[in-house]
C-alpha cells in the first residue's frame, strides 16, 4: 500500500513537471514583469518583435499584475527551484537582488555570451541607479521615468503667464493667483505609499539633498535615514500650509479621482507625476486643453541637481542552462536597440535609457511634434549636471516599508495629528529601524 | 458478505472454529469469536481491520493538510525566530527579538487595538443586519423568493471588486457621499479621518458577509416546525414577541456558529478590502493586523517580521475561539 501510495504520488509529482513546456526547437525562456494594463500589453509587443525577428529564440512574457508580484511570485520560484530566466525588478528593489546569490550579472552575461554592451552609453543618471559600487551593472535598465511637473497652459494664460514655475516660491504664488481666478484645485497631489516617491524621493533629487547618510545607503548598509533635517522638512511645511489654503489638493482614489485623472479632466491645474503618464495623460485629456511638462520646481537660490531614475530593471537568474542564456542575453541586446527605443517610448512614455537612443529618436524628429513633444524635459531633467554629483539614487534595503512610514507620518501632518517636525522625526526614527532590521537580516553581506 | 470484501479487509473474514485472528483484537477484546461476528452482523456495520487501509483513505486529505497547513505553518514558526533572507540564502537565529520589537512597538498595539474595533463592529453589523433580513424573508413576505436568492450573490464577488466599489461609493468628492458632503462640508473624508476610514471598511466588509449570515440564519429558521409559531401565534403572541421569545432562541446554535466564523473571518480575511479602500490608512487608522502582515512579507520583504506577526494573529485567534466555545457555548442547547 505505502509503495503504491508513493508511486502515485511521484507520478503525480512527474506529471506536474513535465506539463511545463519542454525545451523545444526554439530555446524558449520565460520573462516575468510587473506592468499591468496597457503598458504590459506593450510588452507582450516587444516580445512579439523579438520572437517575429529571429527563429532561435522564443521569449514567452507573462504579467505578474504589479511590481511586488513580479517579484514576489519570483522569489517564490526562485526558491522552489523554477526561476523564470529574466525578471523585471522595480527600482527600489534593485538592492535586495544585489545582495542575493540569484542573479547572473548583466555585464557578465553579455560577454559571456559575446555581446559587447557599451554601458557607458546608458545615461549617467540611470546607470548610477542601477550600477554597483564598482560601476559595474548586474542588471539591464528597462521602462525608465522621472517625475516632472505638469502645468495647465489655459489655467496659467488666465492670470497672464506662459510658463510654468520654475520655483516653489513662484509656484505658490501662481497656486494663488490661479485660485484668485476662480480654480478650485490649484494643485493635485498624494500622499499614499505608492505616491510619495515625487514628493520625498524627487524633491530631495533635485534639490541635491541626501534622503539618507552614506551617498542615500550607497556606502553601505549601515545608513541612516536623514530627510527631517533637509529642505524636505520646509516643502512638507509649505504643502501643508498650501492645503490649509485650499491651493493644493489631496487627490486620490480615496477621494473619488486620482491625481493624474485630476489633471487630465482640467479639474486641478498643476500635478507632479511620472514622464510615464504623458501618454495617458495625452490620450485621456480634452483635446482642446493645453497642457505641457516642465521641470520640477526648486526652492529660490538652490542650484538644480539631476532628478533619480525610476521605473525597472531587468535581471537575469541564475538556474538555467547556457542555451537558455544565450537567449536572454539575446534577448536583452534586441530591447537596447535604439529602433525598440523608438518604439517602446512611443507607445509608453519611458524615456530611452541610452544616448543612442535618444539621438535615434531625436533625428527621427520624434520629440518635435505632439503629442511627444515635451518628454525631452525628461531627459534634461536627469541629466541637469553632466556628472551627478549626488548618490545617483537610493539604495536602501526594505524602501517600500520606508515609504509606508513616511506616507503614514505625512497622513499625520495632513490630519493635524501631528506637526511637522514632530510626524517626520518619529517616521525617521521608524525608517531607521527597518533599516537597522534589514542590515541584521544580510549581517555579513557588503554591498557590492 | 462476498469474497472481495473481505480481501479488502472491509469487513472480518469468516472465523473458523471460533478462533479469532489476533488483529480482530480490540473492541472485540474479550468476547468469544462467534459472538463478535455475530454481533458485528447484527449491528450492520462495515469496520475496518486493516489500518493502512484506513491510513490510505485519508492519506490525501492529511497530505493536503500538511502541505497547506502544517508545513507552511511550520516554515512560518522557524522564520518568527529567525531573520529570513527573502532569496533564501541564509537566516540568522534571533530567538523571541522578533517578538519583543513587535510587542513593544506601541504602532503594533494599535493594530491589534483596530483589529478588535473591526472585528466586534463588522461581526455587529453583518449578523444584525443578516438576522432582520432573515427573519423578514422567513415570514414569507411578498417576493421573498427573490430575495432568497438575491441576498446570497454578495458573498461570491470578490473582496477587490467590492473593495472597488465600495471605495466609489463611499468617496467624500464623488458618489453618493459627494452629495452628503455638499450639505454638511468636511464632514466625510475616509482619505484622512480615521474614523471614517474604519467606517468604509466595516461596511464593506460587513456587506459581503450579511449574504453569508444571512443563508444560515434563513436555514435555521425554516428549520422552527411552523407549529410552533402558530401555536403561540393563537395564544395571542405578537410578531416581535415571538421573535424574541421563540425565534432568537432557537437560533442560538446558528447564532453562536456564526459568531465564531465573522469573528475569525474579521481577523485574517480582511486585507483585501483594506488594501483596495485604505491601505491601512490615514495615519494607520485601518491598519489591522491582518493588512499589515500582508504589507510587511509581501510588499516589504521583511519575511520574519510578517511571520512572527501571523504566529500573534493565529494564537490570537486559537485564543478567542477557545473561549467563545469555553463560555459562550456553554449557555446554547443544541436541542
Amino acid at each position: 500500500m505505502r509503495t503504491t501510495l508513493f508511486s502515485a504520488i511521484s507520478t503525480l509529482a512527474f506529471a506536474c513537471l513535465l506539463a511545463t513546456p519542454a525545451t523545444a526547437d526554439p530555446v524558449k525562456i520565460d520573462f516575468w514583469y510587473g506592468n499591468s494594463g496597457d503598458i504590459s500589453k506593450r510588452v507582450q509587443e516587444v516580445c512579439q518583435h523579438f520572437n517575429d525577428s529571429q527563429k532561435d529564440y522564443q521569449v514567452v512574457c507573462t504579467s505578474q499584475g504589479s511590481y511586488y508580484a513580479a517579484v514576489q511570485n519570483t522569489i517564490a520560484a526562485f526558491r522552489g527551484g523554477k526561476p523564470p530566466t529574466i525578471v523585471q525588478v522595480f527600482d527600489v528593489g534593485t538592492l535586495d537582488l544585489m545582495l542575493s546569490d540569484a542573479y547572473y550579472p548583466a555585464n557578465k552575461l553579455m560577454a559571456d555570451n559575446g555581446y559587447k554592451v557599451d554601458w557607458n552609453n546608458y545615461f549617467p543618471g540611470i546607470r548610477a541607479y542601477y550600477a554597483s559600487s564598482k560601476g559595474d551593472m548586474f542588471s539591464f535598465p528597462f521602462n525608465s521615468s522621472t517625475a516632472l511637473l505638469y502645468w495647465n497652459k489655459d489655467a496659467f494664460q488666465k492670470i497672464g503667464k506662459t510658463e510654468a514655475p520654475k520655483t516653489w516660491e513662484e509656484a505658490a504664488a501662481d497656486m494663488k493667483a490661479l485660485k484668485d481666478a476662480g480654480y478650485d484645485c490649484p494643485f493635485a497631489f498624494d500622499i499614499s505609499e505608492e505616491e510619495s516617491w515625487q514628493l520625498m524621493e524627487q524633491f530631495s533629487a533635485v534639490h541635491g539633498e541626501p534622503i539618507a547618510t552614506k551617498n542615500n545607503g550607497f556606502g553601505g548598509l549601515d545608513a541612516e535615514l536623514t530627510f527631517n533635517k533637509t529642505k524636505f522638512v520646509k516643502f512638507a511645511t509649505d504643502l501643508k500650509n498650501w492645503y490649509d489654503q485650499g491651493l493644493a489638493k489631496i487627490k486620490s482614489p480615496k477621494t473619488g479621482e486620482d491625481y493624474v485623472a485630476a489633471f487630465a479632466s482640467g479639474h486641478c491645474q498643476m500635478t507632479l507625476t511620472s514622464v510615464g503618464d504623458h501618454g495617458n495623460i495625452g490620450r485621456t485629456a480634452d483635446p482642446n486643453m493645453h497642457w505641457d511638462v516642465a521641470m520640477l520646481p526648486v526652492y529660490e537660490g538652490t542650484k538644480r541637481h539631476n532628478s533619480f531614475v525610476g521605473g525597472a530593471s531587468l535581471w537575469v537568474l541564475k538556474g538555467h542552462s547556457p542555451q537558455e542564456y544565450k537567449a536572454a542575453a539575446a534577448f536583452l541586446n534586441f530591447i537596447s536597440q535604439p529602433e525598440q527605443a523608438l518604439f517602446w517610448s512611443t507607445v509608453t512614455g519611458y524615456i530611452p535609457v541610452t544616448k543612442t537612443g535618444f539621438e535615434y529618436m531625436k533625428s527621427h524628429g520624434f520629440y518635435d511634434k505632439p503629442p511627444y513633444k515635451g518628454r525631452e524635459t525628461a531627459i534634461a531633467e536627469l541629466n541637469v549636471e553632466p556628472v551627478g554629483s549626488g548618490p545617483g539614487g537610493i539604495r536602501l534595503g526594505n524602501f517600500l516599508q520606508i515609504r509606508g512610514e513616511l506616507s503614514n507620518g505625512l497622513q499625520e501632518i495632513f490630519a493635524n495629528k501631528k506637526d511637522v517636525q514632530q510626524a517626520l522625526d518619529e517616521t525617521v526614527q521608524r525608517g531607521n529601524a527597518i533599516l537597522r532590521r534589514f542590515e541584521a537580516t544580510y549581517k555579513g553581506k557588503q554591498l557590492p | 458478505m462476498t469474497t472481495s470484501d473481505s480481501e479488502l479487509g472491509l469487513v472480518p473474514r469468516p472465523l473458523v472454529g471460533g478462533e479469532a485472528p489476533e488483529r480482530s483484537a480490540g473492541r472485540f477484546a474479550g468476547v468469544p469469536a462467534s459472538r463478535k461476528r455475530e454481533r458485528a452482523q447484527m449491528e450492520g456495520r462495515a469496520f475496518f481491520t486493516s489500518h493502512w487501509l484506513g491510513i490510505a483513505l485519508i492519506a490525501p486529505q492529511i497530505l493536503l493538510i500538511f502541505t497547506f497547513f502544517y508545513w507552511p505553518a511550520g516554515v512560518a514558526l522557524f522564520w518568527a525566530f529567525t531573520l529570513e533572507r527573502p532569496w533564501g540564502g541564509g537566516n540568522e537565529w534571533v530567538g523571541l527579538a522578533n517578538f519583543t520589537a513587535m510587542l513593544s512597538d506601541p504602532v503594533y498595539w494599535n493594530s491589534i487595538v483596530s483589529s478588535a474595533i473591526f472585528a466586534a463592529a463588522s461581526t455587529g453589523l453583518a449578523m444584525s443586519t443578516a438576522l432582520v433580513l432573515a427573519l423578514l424573508t422567513d415570514r414569507e413576505l411578498r417576493g421573498s423568493r427573490i430575495y432568497r436568492s438575491v441576498l446570497v450573490w454578495p458573498f461570491a464577488i470578490a473582496a477587490p471588486a467590492l473593495g472597488m466599489a465600495f471605495r466609489f461609493i463611499l468617496a467624500p468628492e464623488a458618489g453618493f457621499m459627494a452629495f452628503v458632503n455638499k450639505i454638511w462640508p468636511g464632514l466625510w473624508n475616509p482619505a484622512l479621518h480615521g474614523a471614517d476610514a474604519m467606517i468604509c471598511i466595516v461596511i464593506a466588509f460587513s456587506w459581503k458577509y450579511i449574504s453569508y449570515d444571512f443563508i444560515f440564519f434563513l436555514a435555521a429558521l425554516q428549520a422552527i416546525p411552523k407549529s410552533l409559531i402558530e401555536a403561540a401565534a393563537m395564544d395571542g403572541a405578537g410578531l416581535l414577541r415571538r421573535m424574541r421569545d421563540m425565534q432568537i432562541p432557537l437560533l442560538a446554535p446558528t447564532l453562536f456558529f456564526l459568531i465564531v466564523i465573522n469573528l475569525t473571518d474579521s481577523f485574517t480575511d480582511s486585507f483585501g478590502i483594506v488594501d483596495i479602500m485604505t491601505q491601512g490608512g490615514p495615519a494607520r487608522a485601518t491598519e489591522l493586523m491582518v493588512y499589515k502582515i500582508y504589507f510587511d512579507g509581501f510588499k516589504g520583504l521583511d519575511y520574519s517580521g510578517a511571520a512572527a506577526q501571523s504566529i500573534i494573529l493565529m494564537l490570537l485567534v486559537i485564543v478567542l475561539t477557545i473561549a467563545q466555545f469555553r463560555f459562550v457555548e456553554r449557555r446554547i442547547h443544541y436541542k
